[in-house]
């Protein structure tokens, strides 16, 4: 045993010195506190940026003063569907009237559909004057119409909601008040589709080769390395990769051409197809790696019960392995998909249609997506393209929201059951 | 004439393999899946680098003018990297001068101090700022934090497209993953040691700044390379608000292109193959790909060290 | 009126500890004496080491853990609401049961307490490298590590890590060191160590050992005592006095039962 220090008892000095210490934990713990407050706060200024956005007033400049349109000093809004008719009869050329009654006999519309036919024929609105995000709209309202009178006597200002059904159900339009989002939302789900269809059976194989299958040599690890700096790969090289190889290489098949579906001199790459396939290879590595963790998280134990009543491996995987880790592959399935619906840089890149208005209605068609749809209208420079696009973010946010909660949903009802 | 006695059996051995050709296709099936990811990255290898070396080789490319040029305008022939590479830089420093201390901050709390009622409530915070798509952060970024970084510093200094607002959107983006990975960290440091600081009569702070933190720097060092790699790919929210031009200036909030923003805002143009702006995306999209390759490789070696301290 | 005595480092009066609803522990009376080894043994499960951790309010450490009764520190009730447990835990230290050096230097292991708790050096005051060389030697440790002070608490070996955290809270200068089973992770070699360490500490320090190695508790501790778990798994004392009265001559039957190896 060693000896202390000649036999020496040695005292030390120690300064009182605890208030201050536990003054500043006091203090950085408050820090951090609020710091985790930021995220809460972004969060809700984001929200509300949007919402705000998404409703308000609009003042339209019409052809026609509907104010003109009255009769005794009666407004058109609160005619009878009679004199409404009379007015359109009394406005719009005998052709165009001949027209609105073959389609359908205006008295055998609703009120609604003739007032709307007033408003679209008669009144003709026109451009858009101005618009205000919903806090202004309710606080400053007599302002706001007051103003509108002043400058554009001719316009009309009301309240809409630039997300409503008819939002969601319009194709794309040059108009902003016709506009919709069914183009972009259409392509969206096809395109995903797509990507399910390619990256989960892959995926999925992937991760149960690597977790049952891989011995521990260089060329599995290799592969595992792989992938992890593939999940690292940003986003828009995925694009490139696309453009490179499904639009360009492989543009007779992705094009549809090859197999006689389009018209061979309009035809290119630039298709639900090639999308789907280039959001495939953007997803799989995150999906693997996620899947490969619920593959992980089952038990040895239940393998080896399978194994020791005589199973073949995939026998073990197929009705033991993969049952329990549903769960977790379902959770990674959900969040990859999450992922590639928000993505939008690799399909600008792989070159999504500007402006198409028909439906994409096959993989071989051109397309768009609500992301895609959202950046080309918040990038136009008129005010107005913003409120849509605060509506499409809306309509974006709602479905990403929705199938979040059907995984929980999905994932609890499923590990209730294992 | 000998005789040849079959003396063994010629019923099969009941314990041999009998061929089950059907977990061989699977085999193999699986196989090509987990090999498909090499393939993967063998296209973006050959797809970049076959089209940035017919740039390279365009004679009005310079290599040297490419890694050192300032300027890059295509109708001048300039194609000098660096103002898209100043405006990565510069957003990408905004964003973890935000997104670092902050996410940090947010993981030592979760970690050390947080009850379970506030932990339920920050964390699926955390997750749906994640999962929230970077367009709509762009769209955030120009609609509101301009405006707002306009009004606190002045219409004439702050542009309408300026690298500050999309330095710090793109903050908030990554908090998330910063905070999640730290997290991860510093739960990883064993009880045994948070004891035998308080053992010692230290406070909770000085355990979770003296004690904790220490032990779990490689943690939190690779959440910080991941967090660079991801800023520098971030795409969307530069492109809505930083800028659509390159511009050489260090000046924040002014407006300038991303090495990401340039590509997808000539991408979404009227591009045709084989033109030197088309080959020149591509050799852009290489250093990208290096860049974020080798940040990557360096957060896992980081990692992998981690590990062996506390095997 | 318990005896209020000086005399006494510790003492626990009606000491029950709860875990949510749950008692661990029951009813507690128990004086320690100053400057000497005090061992606690009992089965496992019986609440020896949630008594011990009582003592430096480690057990605050778990959310639901709650505790009634006094502990009395040199006269004063460590759980009055004004008390500061760090400082209380800077007067009471601990060792564990495994042995968990900090990731830094030797050096830094040791001295990092002292620093924190307002150590200082000068004139007329030993300075922090005579401190850390003092602490080590004192935990049988200086010749072992004083070419390597610099390098990792985590390079050396268990018992060597142990004894470091023995220096560790010695540094902060405590008046009683807890020992949480401190040899049980070691090898017989380094447990004979630290049992010597324990009786040479003893003249300047009271030491409380839980242990479930009876043979250690016999040939270590001057008063030893006898935990036992009841009916609905709260641990009690169930008798206490000098070690030989204890080994050699037991008043409760239980305690006789557990020491001849009866059970437990």
């Amino acid at each position: 045993m060693s000896i202390p220090t000649n036999g020496k008892r040695l005292t030390p000095h120690f300064e009182s010195n605890l208030p201050p210490r536990n003054r500043k934990a006091t203090l950085w713990r408050t820090l951090f506190q609020l710091s985790t407050t930021i995220g809460m706060i972004m969060l809700m200024l984001l929200l509300y940026n949007i919402i705000n956005a998404s409703f308000g007033l609009v003042a339209i400049d019409n052809k026609i003063d509907p104010a003109s349109l009255a009769v005794d000093g009666v407004p058109i809004e609160e005619l009878d569907q009679e004199t409404l008719i009379t007015i359109i009869k009394e406005n719009v050329s005998k052709g165009k009237f001949r027209q609105l009654e073959r389609e359908q006999p205006l008295a055998e519309r609703t009120w609604d559909e003739v007032y709307q036919v007033v408003i679209d024929d008669v009144v003709q609105p026109k451009d858009i004057v101005g618009t205000w995000s919903l806090v202004e709209s309710l606080t400053r309202k007599e302002e706001i119409v007051a103003e509108v009178e002043q400058e554009h006597p001719q316009a009309t200002v009301k309240f809409t909601s630039w997300i409503d059904p008819q939002f969601v159900t319009s194709p794309q339009s040059s108009d902003v008040l016709k506009a919709g989002v069914r183009t972009a939302l259409l392509g969206t789900l096809l395109i995903i589709a797509i990507t399910i269809v390619i990256a989960l059976p892959i995926g999925i194989g992937a991760a149960i080769y690597l977790e049952e299958y891989a011995s521990d040599n260089w060329v599995n690890r290799m592969i595992q390395t792989n992938i992890n700096n593939l999940a690292g790969v940003p986003s828009i090289i995925y694009g490139m990769l696309g453009l490179a190889i499904f639009v360009r290489a492989m543009k007779p098949i992705t094009s549809g051409a090859i197999f006689g579906f389009t018209d061979p001199t309009t035809a290119n790459g630039r298709t639900i197809l090639s999308a789907g396939l280039t959001l495939s290879l953007l997803v799989l590595p995150v999906l693997i790696i996620n899947v490969q963790e619920a593959i992980r998280a089952v038990p040895n134990s239940l393998r080896e019960g399978a194994y020791g009543l005589g199973a073949t491996k995939w026998q073990t995987i197929w009705y033991h392995v993969l049952p329990n880790a549903i769960p977790g592959i379902l959770t990674g399935a959900i969040l990859s998909i999450s992922r590639a619906i928000g993505e939008t840089a690799p399909l600008v890149v792989i070159g999504a249609a500007t402006y198409i208005t028909f439906d994409p209605n096959s993989p071989f068609s051109k397309f768009t997506t609500l992301p895609i749809q959202i950046y080309q209208w918040t990038s136009r420079a008129q005010g107005e393209y913003h409120n849509i696009a605060a509506a499409a973010i809306l309509v974006l946010l709602t479905l990403l929201l929705s199938l979040n909660a059907t995984a929980i949903l999905l994932r609890n009802r499923y590990s209730r059951r294992y | 004439m000998s005789v040849r006695v079959i003396s063994r059996s010629t019923k099969a051995n009941p314990l041999h393999h009998h061929p089950r050709r059907g977990e061989f296709l699977i085999r193999g099936f699986l196989l090509f899946c987990g090999v498909f990811s090499i393939l993967t990255t063998l296209g973006i290898v050959y797809e970049l680098g076959k089209e940035a070396l017919l740039f390279f080789r365009n004679p009005a490319v310079d290599l040297l003018e490419f890694f050192t040029g300032t300027k890059w305008q295509p109708q001048a022939d300039a194609f000098g990297i660096l103002p898209l590479v100043t405006a990565t830089l510069i957003t990408t420093s905004i964003a973890m001068l935000i997104a670092l201390p902050l996410g940090l901050a947010v993981a030592i709390y979760l970690s050390e101090y947080a009850t379970p009622k506030a932990r339920n409530i920050l964390k699926p915070t955390l997750e749906v700022l994640a999962g929230i798509p970077t367009v709509v952060y762009g769209y955030f970024a120009l609609t509101f934090m301009t405006p707002v970084l306009r009004s606190i510093f002045g219409r004439d200094v702050v542009d309408i497209y300026n690298m500050a607002s999309g330095g710090l959107v793109m903050g908030i983006l990554i908090l998330p993953l910063i905070t999640s990975m730290s997290e991860d960290a510093l739960s990883a440091v064993p009880r045994a040691l948070r004891e035998g600081s308080y053992a010692l009569g230290a406070t909770k702070l000085e355990t979770a700044i003296k004690v904790v933190v220490p032990a779990a720097i490689s943690g939190l060092a690779a959440a910080f390379v991941v967090g660079i790699s991801r800023a520098i790919g971030e795409t969307m929210i530069v492109a809505i608000a930083v800028g659509a031009g390159p511009n050489f200036t260090f000046n924040p909030f002014k407006g300038a292109e991303t090495m990401t923003g340039h590509i997808v805002r000539i991408s979404g143009g009227d591009l045709s193959y084989d033109s030197i702006d088309y080959d020149s995306l591509f050799a852009i999209g290489l250093l990208l790909f290096a860049i974020t390759l080798i940040l990557n490789i360096i957060s896992q070696r980081i990692v992998r060290r981690f590990r062996e301290t506390y095997e | 009126m318990i005896d209020n005595d000086l005399n006494f480092a510790i003492q626990a009066q009606n000491l029950n500890i709860f875990y949510g609803n749950f008692r661990a522990v029951k009813d507690v009376n128990l004086s320690i004496e100053r400057k000497k080894v005090t061992a606690i043994i009992g089965p496992s499960g019986c609440g020896k080491s949630t008594v011990l951790r009582s003592f430096n309010r480690m057990n605050e450490l778990v959310p639901s853990a709650r505790s009634e009764g006094q502990v009395l520190f040199s006269g004063y009730n460590i759980y009055d609401r004004q008390v500061d447990p760090v400082e209380v835990r800077r007067r009471i230290g601990m060792v564990f049961q495994k042995p968990n050096p900090f990731t830094k230097s030797i050096y830094e292991n040791v001295a990092w307490g002292a620093r924190l708790n307002g150590f200082k050096g000068g004139i007329g005051n030993p300075s922090m490298d005579e401190w850390v060389e003092y602490c080590l030697h004192k935990a049988a440790l200086w010749d072992e590590v004083k070419d390597k002070l610099k390098q990792s608490g985590l390079s050396l070996s268990g018992g060597q890590q142990q004894r470091l955290c023995i220096a560790r809270a010695l540094a902060v200068s405590p008046e009683v060191i807890l020992m949480d089973e401190p040899a049980s992770a070691l090898d017989p070699i380094a447990t004979l160590k630290i049992e010597e360490l324990m009786r040479e500490l003893a003249e300047e320090y009271t030491i409380i050992v839980v242990t479930h190695n009876m043979q250690q508790a016999a040939r270590v501790s001057d008063y030893t005592a006898f935990f036992n778990m009841d009916e609905n798994r709260a641990g009690y004392l169930v008798e206490f006095g000098p070690t030989p009265q204890i080994f050699t001559n037991p008043q409760n039957k239980l305690t006789e039962d557990y020491v001849t190896g009866r059970f437990g």
